[in-house]
């Protein structure tokens, strides 16, 4: 009979957590957050159909980076959970908060039973009900760590720099123009700079009506990132 | 809850009412007895849909009745569907309702997961698959006989159409009622919809005299009652969206439709 090689548990986690992490750092990065009117997704992404920011539900929305077919089967999970629990409850009663834990809890599972953890990072954004206050950023990790951020996040490879930069500009009370500005130019850094063309942007704004989620066409990043 | 995730040979795809059968929650189940037949339960009476200049309207009265008994003075029968379609129901209430309800998660969720609208041809038979799988239960008496309208955003036109009982789908070519009153409306718009298209005021007006002249003339249809400001609801579908008729407009309508129905056959 064979004996498999002893491999220390903490091994083992550190092998997938790196193995996640590469996979993740290949993508570019995507920064999330609440401005002036409402919450501001922003990745920068040269393909204009495999989207890496979505609407969830009346109220929420979701953003990932990654391998596109893993957080693109996170995403319809969570449309199908939100408009279920709609569905079977109210409207009222489908929150990111819960949405946040169930991704978390997934992601956890995946991370330690599993051969191969999922290469993502994602994260759920909730509008908040009565302007600004309550608005919420989920973000979470390949392993199932959940941050609650109530101001900005960046999810990707290289986010500690992002980070940076974006934070040295962001203020909660910007208009929508200066937060997707300042969003642009930190993800490009200042070595590079990223065309309109190769940024996918959307909002959640009351102004939408009951489905709060709205794309920014090309002509309005155009015109957003000029003005 | 937990995460609804199915691996890729089971996976419902965009549709939300798969979704809920793999989770063991669809909503049409047949009954064990065939007792609604003796329960009484309120029934949606008269709606009506036709073709105008910019669109469709649709519109119905606002009775549900049980019986002989008067069970709501004040239901809703349209609905908006989504953006660009509506949905208007006469038969069981409580079945019909839901139907819509699932009908307008299943749109959205199509809309949600794909990342495209669903075209007006397959919402329609959406539709008529939900009232397929409904047929059970209407041989037991709950029978939803709904009217679908919408702007065919490929055609560049408003459509409508009507269903049997058993989900059987069929395009209207300008106008078509449903429920008990549905008989009286349908003279009033044939009468009204001859020569150039109906303006969206005209449209109006031709919609709320329909339903009065079914409300005189079939007992389950409710007319407009000015004391308790009970008015038809309304809505138009254009290329513009579905859109109710405001409260205000549909009470100035109404009062001008009564007033001109003065004297109307004869005084009887």
């Amino acid at each position: 009979m064979s004996m498999p090689f002893y491999v220390a548990p903490e091994q083992v986690m550190k092998d997938r957590a790196d193995y996640a992490r590469k996979g993740i750092a290949r993508g570019r990065s995507l920064i999330g957050c609440i401005y002036s009117g409402g919450i501001l997704l922003c990745a920068e992404n040269p393909s204009k159909s495999l989207h890496k920011i979505s609407e969830i539900y009346d109220r929420i929305a979701f953003a990932g980076v990654g391998k596109y077919n893993e957080f693109d089967q996170l995403r319809v999970a969570g449309v199908r959970h939100a408009d279920t629990k709609g569905y079977a409850y109210s409207r009222d009663d489908v929150d990111a908060r819960s949405l946040a834990n169930v991704y978390a809890s997934y992601l956890g599972q995946v991370f330690t039973h599993e051969m191969k953890p999922l290469e993502v990072e994602i994260l759920v954004a909730e509008l908040g009900r009565n302007h600004q206050g309550h608005s919420q950023l989920f973000h979470i990790l390949y392993d199932g760590t959940v941050m609650d951020e109530s101001h900005f996040t960046v999810l990707g490879g290289d986010s500690e720099a992002i980070s940076r930069r974006f934070g040295d500009a962001y203020s909660e009370e910007m208009s929508l123009s200066a937060a997707l500005k300042a969003a642009v130019s930190a993800l490009a850094g200042p070595e590079r700079s990223i065309s309109a063309g190769d940024v996918e942007a959307a909002v959640l704004e009351d102004s939408n009506g009951r489905r709060t989620f709205r794309r920014l066409g090309p002509s309005e990043l155009t015109e957003l990132l000029a003005g | 809850m937990n995460l609804p995730i199915f691996n890729p040979v089971e996976d419902p795809g965009p549709s939300f009412f798969a979704t809920l059968e793999r989770l063991g929650m669809s909503p049409f189940r047949r009954l064990e007895s065939s007792l609604a037949e003796s329960i009484s339960l309120p029934h949606g009476t008269t709606i009506l849909a036709f073709k105008y200049a910019d669109g469709v309207v649709m519109a119905g009265d606002r009775r549900a009745t049980e019986g002989n008994f008067i069970a709501h003075r004040r239901i809703e029968k349209v609905f908006a569907a989504d953006r660009y379609s509506g949905v208007a129901i006469a038969g069981a209430a409580g079945p019909a309702v839901e139907m819509v309800r699932l009908f307008q998660t299943q749109l959205e969720h199509y809309e949600k997961v794909e990342g495209v609208v669903l075209s007006l041809e397959g919402k329609a038979n959406q539709l008529a698959q939900m009232i397929r799988a409904n047929l059970p239960m209407a041989m037991q008496g709950l029978a939803v006989v709904p009217l679908f309208a919408g702007w065919d955003q490929i055609r560049s036109s408003g459509r409508i159409f009507t269903y049997d009982l058993t989900g059987g789908k069929y395009e209207e070519v300008a106008f078509q009622t449903t429920g008990s009153g549905g008989r009286d409306a349908k003279g009033t718009i044939k009468a009204g919809l001859k020569g150039a298209p109906l303006e969206r005021r005209q449209a109006l007006e031709l919609a709320v005299s329909a339903l009065v002249e079914a409300s005189e003339e079939d007992s389950a249809t409710g007319g407009p009652d000015l004391n308790r400001g009970i008015f038809p609801v309304v809505a138009t579908i254009t290329g513009e969206g579905f859109a109710f008729a405001s409260e205000e407009e549909l009470e100035e309508i109404t009062r001008n439709v009564i007033e001109a129905r003065k004297g109307i056959g004869g005084g009887q």
